[in-house]
């Protein structure tokens, strides 16, 4: 018999990032007693690392600004395939979920008045993101944590959840470990949220941590819950190419936003060449124009640098393969080049991008107000993930809730930069309210001890020296060498074929996984168990991607390089059939009401 | 450029530990997070260490280099000598978990013990008030900490009196000042400052301040103007006469 420990929340949330947090706030508000769960310390989630700001229709900045906008930007960024009930949900209840903020303790940039000063970003139509410098994630996780700790919610720092636990199809709880003593808890819930963030340690180059390891994402899928559009994986167009070692950080869509361009070896404006028809009208024919609206000019149209994440990324990656890159394999980003414009500027870089400044100073001895940065895409949001009821956030398995970035829906086909946060502001909440309210009208489960007993044995494995295994760390270089050679930005059917092939491959290697030494506090152990999930989470991606067999937003296929009007409306499901294996599926689209789609030609 | 250097590693728990050396290869632009992750990976595989953001942002692989607690995140390879080993050793504040893990839970239970934010009403009715860049200059410093910790590690009054039931420390010290200095605040901490959170101990030595990856002039800026009120508040000798008298004479009314 595995020893371990039973704790009871009405509410167990798991990920302590902004979603994980706001969640909990929500529910423990609503009364419920809250467990949250987190890998890491409190404070440490990857929310932190979010830089260029917080989208909210607050029209500080721009009066003509409003929801109904915001929601039209946030479609056609998401090329019509977003959950268009979240989409509306979002762009209506970010104001206020930003501006609830301030009362906890985050203060944001202001404006000459005195109100949250908002900056351009890719694919919004005006000035919406509320920042503070290009530490926005730190802000609001600080006030979220300082806010939480005020309540009486329980914080369980560096535990891990291997599985869920289910009383029938309902979900009813959970079995982790702690870190520091490699004990077993079970967590019995009434209800469960999944708040895990993304999976972008399955590639290669990413600007994600180790956390990030698909966790919320494998858990909810192997308890029976559906995953939707996880072909489409967020490539940032701009993560550091030098030094090696740190490859993959992320520079901040910010730095366009305030004036930055991005120029291949040979000094051209290479996005100026090819702007997708959709934004066509609203994109400047010429630098000076694309300076003005940086500046706030209302007449000018944006720059090319601040259209869609997903096509500057493939049109970097263009440049590059075509010889045009730079010495260290990326493109440049110059925000320098503003000098020529504004007096002061390099005490304006230095303040408006501080972290950026700092971390190019120290990482790379540049001085980003005298040169150019040099840039390429990096892994770093999962588009797809849990597929959730847009009114409730609760995923296809009963009593399982998910919001933030491990929850699918809302960005469609790719996300505008500055989303995330308010995504994770307002779901955080619904899925708190709704979980507490579920918590509220049912009991605890029944989970059987049988069921835990085997799943703990499972987590023990590695462990059993019964066979000569492998690190788990080399199971996992090779797997972030496959995705991101096979199922990175450019994809075929074939490469994707043999990356499916190679995952198989990795699952056996993955299952005679050795660790040494004990329980205490081993990331090796740590490391094989997540493995689990991040194998998971890239079967899903390899899978979604083969049968979307066009290229749209975020996912580009060369061998289907068009759109298929036939994928115009659908959405790939991902789910565990009854022998175990994976399966995908295509659901329909809803028709969208003729209310929301007068918004969307209102705003072409 | 030299293609391999050696690691000086603590190894252990709070029971018993040593240092080990580890010998790694080498590249460019490396930091010591990257050569310990991967001695990790290549050669000593349950290594326990804390890390997430990789650039200064999350503050969680704060270690001691060479003696000195820094970031292994953000100190390059290039700023040290290698022909010696280079030795990484855990927070000694803190006690230890295992290898470079230290339990720092104390932090996060102080922190909650202070005085929450209490804003003034708003401004207007829906929930906005207005503050001009100016007025918050002031605390944006304090809110790029990090939360790493390595003030406190470095702190002697934490470090060597070991006074964790007395002294709150810096970083607390900073979180106090962005609620002192925040322009919506109302609540008062003067007291608590003097007594609870004991910042009578901190005899401005500018260490933590040499130590921040922030860069936040901890002393300077965060704990001698909290200081000065606390001063003023309780121990200057005019305004104690002036209250005296004060209160003497509207007795006597």
């Amino acid at each position: 018999m595995v020893h371990y420990e039973i704790i009871r929340h009405d509410v167990l949330i798991i990920g302590a990032g902004g979603a994980g947090l706001r969640a909990a706030i929500e529910a423990t508000t609503m009364g419920s007693s809250v467990g949250v769960v987190c890998k890491s310390l409190l404070g440490k989630a990857h929310t932190v690392m979010a830089e260029g700001g917080v989208a909210a229709a607050l029209a500080n900045v721009d009066e003509r600004d409003n929801w109904r906008v915001h929601f039209a930007d946030t479609m056609r960024g998401g090329q019509y395939l977003n959950n268009w009930r979240m989409a509306e949900l979002h762009a209506r209840e970010a104001p206020a979920r930003v501006r609830e903020l301030e009362p906890w303790g985050a203060v944001f940039d202001r404006t000459a008045d005195g109100r949250m000063l908002q900056r351009n970003f890719g694919g919004h139509r005006y000035p919406r993101l509320a920042h503070v410098a290009d530490r926005t994630g730190l802000e609001m996780l600080r006030a979220l944590q300082d806010r939480s700790v005020q309540t009486d919610m329980q914080v369980y720092m560096e535990f891990t959840i291997v599985t869920l636990l289910k009383d029938g199809d309902r979900v009813v709880g959970a079995l982790g470990y702690n870190r520091e003593k490699g004990i077993f808890y079970v967590f019995e819930a009434k209800a469960v949220i999944v708040a895990t963030g993304g999976g972008g340690q399955a590639y290669k180059i990413t600007s994600n941590s180790w956390e990030s390891t698909g966790d919320g994402v494998s858990l909810a899928y192997h308890a029976g819950a559906e995953l939707i559009d996880m072909e489409f994986i967020q490539f940032h167009p701009t993560g550091m190419v030098w030094p090696p070692s740190i490859a993959g950080i992320l520079v901040t869509e910010g730095v366009r936003g305030e004036g930055g361009v991005l120029r291949n070896k040979e000094g051209r404006r290479f996005l100026f060449d090819d702007i997708p028809p959709p934004y066509r009208n609203l994109t400047a024919d010429n630098e000076e124009e694309g300076w003005l609206y940086t500046q706030g000019d209302r007449n000018a149209r944006r720059p090319p640098e601040l259209l869609t994440r997903d096509h500057i990324a493939r049109r970097i990656v263009r440049e590059i393969r075509e010889g045009r890159g730079t010495p260290h394999g990326g493109v440049f980003l110059d925000i320098s080049w503003i000098r020529e414009k504004i007096p002061h500027a390099d005490q304006h870089i230095e303040r408006k991008l501080y972290s950026m400044y700092q971390q190019f100073l120290k990482l790379a001895d540049l001085d980003i107000t005298k040169v150019p940065m040099e840039v390429g895409p990096t892994a770093h949001y999962l588009m797809g993930g849990i597929r959730v009821d847009s009114g409730s956030q609760m995923s296809t398995a009963p009593g399982l809730f998910a919001a933030g970035e491990c929850a699918g829906g809302l960005h469609g086909a790719n996300r505008l930069g500055g989303n995330s946060l308010s995504d994770l502001l307002v779901f955080g909440k619904l899925a708190g309210e709704h979980a507490a309210r579920f918590a509220i009208a049912n009991r605890f489960g029944t989970i059987n001890s049988d069921e835990i007993e085997k799943a703990a044995q499972q987590a023990l494995e590695p462990f059993e020296h019964t066979r000569p295994g492998e690190s788990p760390y080399a199971i996992q270089r090779d797997l972030q060498e496959t995705m991101q050679e096979l199922a990175g930005i450019v994809r075929t059917g074939e490469e994707l074929n043999q990356a499916l092939e190679a995952i198989e491959k990795l699952k056996l290697r993955a299952a005679t996984v050795e660790v040494a030494g004990n329980r205490i506090y081993n990331p090796a152990w740590h490391t094989a168990l997540d493995l689990r999930h991040l194998l998971t989470v890239s079967e899903a991606i390899c899978q979604a991607a083969l049968i979307r067999k066009e290229s749209r937003g975020a996912h580009y296929r060369i061998d289907y390089a068009e759109k298929d009007p036939a994928l115009r409306s659908v959405n790939s499901i991902i789910f565990k059939q009854a022998d175990g294996a994976m399966s995908v599926r295509w659901q329909p689209i809803p028709e969208m009401p003729a209310e929301l789609k007068q918004i969307i030609e209102d705003n072409q | 450029m030299k293609t391999a250097a050696t690691f000086r590693i603590w190894r252990g728990d709070a029971g018993d530990g040593h240092l080990i050396d580890y010998q790694t290869s080498i590249s460019e632009g490396m930091v010591v997070l990257d050569a310990v992750r991967q001695i990790q990976a290549e050669q000593a595989n349950d290594l326990a260490i804390r890390w997430n953001c990789r650039a200064g942002k999350c503050g969680s692989c704060s270690a001691e280099i060479n003696g000195m607690p820094k970031l292994m995140c953000m100190t390059r390879l290039s700023s040290l000598s290698l022909n010696q080993p280079v030795t990484v050793e855990p927070m000694r504040t803190f006690p230890l978990i295992r290898d470079l893990v230290t339990d720092v839970s104390w932090n996060f239970r102080v922190k909650k013990e202070i005085k929450p934010f209490r804003p003034r009403p708003a401004d207007t009715a829906d929930g906005v008030w207005r503050m001009q860049q100016v007025d918050i200059a002031r605390i944006e410093e304090f809110h790029r900490c990090i939360e790493c910790f390595l003030c406190q590690d470095v702190c002697h009054v934490l470090r060597e009196h070991q006074l964790f039931d007395r002294y709150i420390g810096p970083r607390n010290l900073v979180y106090t000042a962005a609620l002192e200095m925040h322009p919506l605040e109302t609540e008062h901490r003067l007291e608590t400052l003097k007594d609870r959170y004991g910042i009578g101990y901190c005899n401005v030595t500018n260490c933590c301040t040499r130590v921040c990856p922030a860069e936040i002039k901890i002393t300077e800026n965060a704990i001698i103007p909290q200081k000065e009120r606390v001063v003023d508040e309780f121990y200057d000798p005019l305004i104690r006469l002036w209250r005296f008298f004060g209160r003497r004479f509207s007795r006597s009314r």
